[in-house]
């Protein structure tokens, strides 16, 4: 079991009870990574986060300083944070958002400085009480403290940061929705090209979408060096990340973890991590990132926390949230609840997503409930091809956003790896764990 | 908390909805609030989400007398605040309860009895999920994933947190809204948060839009 010694990033804080609080962010290093960077030119920032590879936080896994290079120059710029986490399993802005506010609005203004914004917007999902009061409380701190507002910390650099509260809707995390969201409208997401708001954004200006975790890390890297960074992890998975493990493990909860040097085996069963499955019983399946992502099975568990080698073996690390399935879970009602949910929570512009998903929750339901028959099994699958054909990894895309390529995921992975617990739900008329 | 108000306020003055003589809903200090949110954005429509947790906040769900108000402050028609409302699930266009009671059964809570604490919850409110019980107390709804799976199966009430729950731990949660023991934690539904933002736009936007129906650069005047 490895428990690597790479130092504690974004979660340093999380041991204090007033993590939250700016005396508790001043006493241990807080602000130092924006006063340096003011000290620096936008440029320099920004090469010290290329130089860091810090790759985005929020499910794509983009590279961050790319993002940021790709702005025009332009009058007005803006800045948005990305709180709306609300992929199924993840949890880990949740943390951030609550422990360490001061520290993701640190990061925010540095990301605002580098690439020249205007005013930025931290976008947090509405369910988050707690979290939208801390933050709000942090900004009200920070701005009385001079680092937010007119001439931050004496620099000559003036940012204003807002907090905007979301209404629940999980599209919204898709960032072109998100941009629409913030523009009061219905969170559809926006047709591309262009792919990215860095050409068209809010109010259709350049624009900057950066996850919380993401721009959490940037006070470190500034403050300790982008190649510090880039020591930590291997290849292009560099740093230490936030992974949100959950379902039958003993202890779920958010760890900060060195990738690579890590893999799901130690994650699940390190006694400071996940400390094993439930007594009794053995992983049968785990999701490595969020519910779009495909299943992985117990063959796989020794596969390290890399973007690169998951993405090969045909999933992806996405929003860094692994779900445990042990022996007692059944596979069919996991993938039909995850089905549901993307039922709900299509925003109905795209016909396959919306049709789509709402036709696989019906079978899959019926299959779970003992009213399946045999072709069910070749009807999901011809679905999902219709949704995205071919079901491949990374999926083909007939929608505008990739919610609905996200949709076969949990069902082409039951049929994959599970395809006996369906025929067993069909001929004998029911869920055998029900 | 004061200044920002009168000033994003006066530019809405002439907006249509307001020409068609609507009922102020809002009383003053909530008009003052509103005022302010909508001063925060370069363009008024922006304050839409804001402006209906707003109103929640006051009437514990979004009346049609303030969607009509909040389309006259940020310049639109009351049907497409309306529209925008409907897609977002937080925004409740109905009557809800005092409490608004979210079990989760996505996949984490899945995995760790969210269906049976559901099933319960329905059982000990007397309601399915999406009723409200008959003295109005508690409403049931049946919720995706709230980003707390470290504590699965979990509950939330008016956005406040709750979990692992055992259906006996639901009980004592309940009874203990009932009788008022939680009102310093769990604020009535439709207050989000009890933070206000205490400074307006202190930077000044220079280069922001100031294109019509655009709030132009409020400068750099502190509030005091």
């Amino acid at each position: 079991m490895t428990v690597t010694s790479a130092p504690k990033i974004v979660s340093s804080r999380f041991r204090f009870d007033d993590s939250y609080t700016l005396e508790r962010y001043l006493a241990t290093g807080g602000y130092e990574g924006l006063r340096k960077a003011l000290t620096m030119t936008p440029e320099q920032v920004a090469a010290e986060v290329d130089a860091a590879s810090l790759l985005g936080r929020g499910g794509a896994g983009f590279p961050a300083g790319r993002k940021w290079s790709m702005l025009r120059k332009a009058p007005v710029r803006y800045l948005v944070v990305n709180g709306d986490e609300s992929e199924p399993a993840t949890f880990k802005d949740h943390h951030l958002i609550e422990r360490d506010p001061h520290q993701l609005i640190e990061g925010a203004l540095i990301a605002a400085y580098a690439v020249g914004a205007a005013q930025a917007f931290i976008y947090v999902r509405g369910e988050l009480a707690l979290g939208l009061e801390r933050v709000q409380a942090a900004l009200n701190a920070a701005y009385a403290f001079g680092a937010v507002g007119k001439n931050v910390l004496g620099s000559g650099f003036s940012i204003d940061v807002v907090l905007h509260p979301g209404a629940g809707a999980y599209i919204c995390g898709e960032e072109t929705a998100l941009l629409e969201s913030l523009e009061g409208k219905r969170g559809f997401p926006r047709i591309k090209p262009p792919f990215f708001p860095a050409a068209i954004g809010l109010y259709g200006e350049p624009t900057v979408v950066n996850n919380i975790e993401t721009v959490s890390n940037l006070p470190w890297i500034i403050t300790n060096g982008g190649a510090a960074f880039a020591a930590l992890g291997e290849g292009a998975s560099t740093g230490t990340r936030l992974f949100a493990l959950s379902g039958h493990v003993r202890n779920p909860g958010v760890f900060e973890v060195e990738m690579v040097k890590t893999t799901f085996r130690d994650l699940i069963y390190a006694p400071v991590y996940g400390g094993g499955v439930r007594p009794g019983a053995e992983v049968k399946a785990f999701i490595p990132g969020g519910v779009s992502a495909p299943w992985f099975g117990p063959d796989q568990i020794d596969m390290p926390l890399s973007q690169e080698e998951v993405g090969k073996a045909g999933s992806m690390l996405g929003s860094g949230s692994v779900v445990v399935m042990s022996d007692q879970a059944c596979a069919v009602r996991t993938a039909w609840r995850i089905t549901k949910f993307f039922y709900r929570e299509s925003c109905g512009q795209c016909t396959p997503c919306r049709e789509g998903s709402g036709w696989l929750e019906k079978i899959m339901h019926r299959i779970e409930v003992g009213a399946g028959r045999m072709e069910d099994l070749d009807l999901l699958m011809d679905v999902c091809d219709n949704i995205s054909p071919g079901v491949t990894w990374p999926p083909a895309q007939t929608t505008i956003c990739v919610l609905g390529p996200s949709i076969p995921s949990s069902i082409a992975s039951v049929v994959r790896m599970f395809s006996d617990e369906l025929l067993v739900h069909v001929k004998e008329g029911g869920c055998p764990y029900a | 908390m004061e200044q920002a108000a009168g000033r994003a306020g006066a530019s809405a003055a002439g907006s249509s909805a307001s020409a068609a003589g609507s009922a102020k809903h809002f009383d003053a200090a909530t008009r003052r609030k509103a005022e302010d949110l909508v001063s925060l954005y370069p363009e008024r429509r922006s304050a839409l989400v804001p402006l209906c947790h707003l109103a929640q906040s006051v009437d514990g769900w979004l009346c049609p007398d303030a969607i009509r108000e909040i389309a006259d402050l940020v310049g639109i028609s009351p049907a497409e605040v309306l529209g925008t409302a409907t897609f977002y699930d937080l925004l409740h266009t109905e009557p809800v309860g005092r409490h608004v009671v979210s079990v989760c059964t996505n996949v984490a809570c899945l995995l760790r009895g969210g269906e049976d604490l559901l099933a319960h919850a329905k059982t000990s409110l007397g309601v399915n999920a999406g009723g409200t019980d008959a003295d109005g107390q508690f409403t049931l709804e049946e919720v995706e994933c709230l980003a707390a799976c470290d504590r699965a199966p979990c509950v939330q009430v008016n956005g406040r947190f709750f979990g692992p729950l055992a259906p006996d731990d639901f009980d004592s949660l309940i009874s203990d809204l009932r009788d008022g023991k939680l009102d310093d934690v769990v604020p009535s539904h439709g207050v989000l948060s009890r933070v206000p933002r205490d400074v307006g736009l202190a930077a000044g936007m220079s280069g922001a839009r100031t294109s019509a129906g655009a709030t132009p650069g409020s400068g750099s005047e502190d509030r005091s």
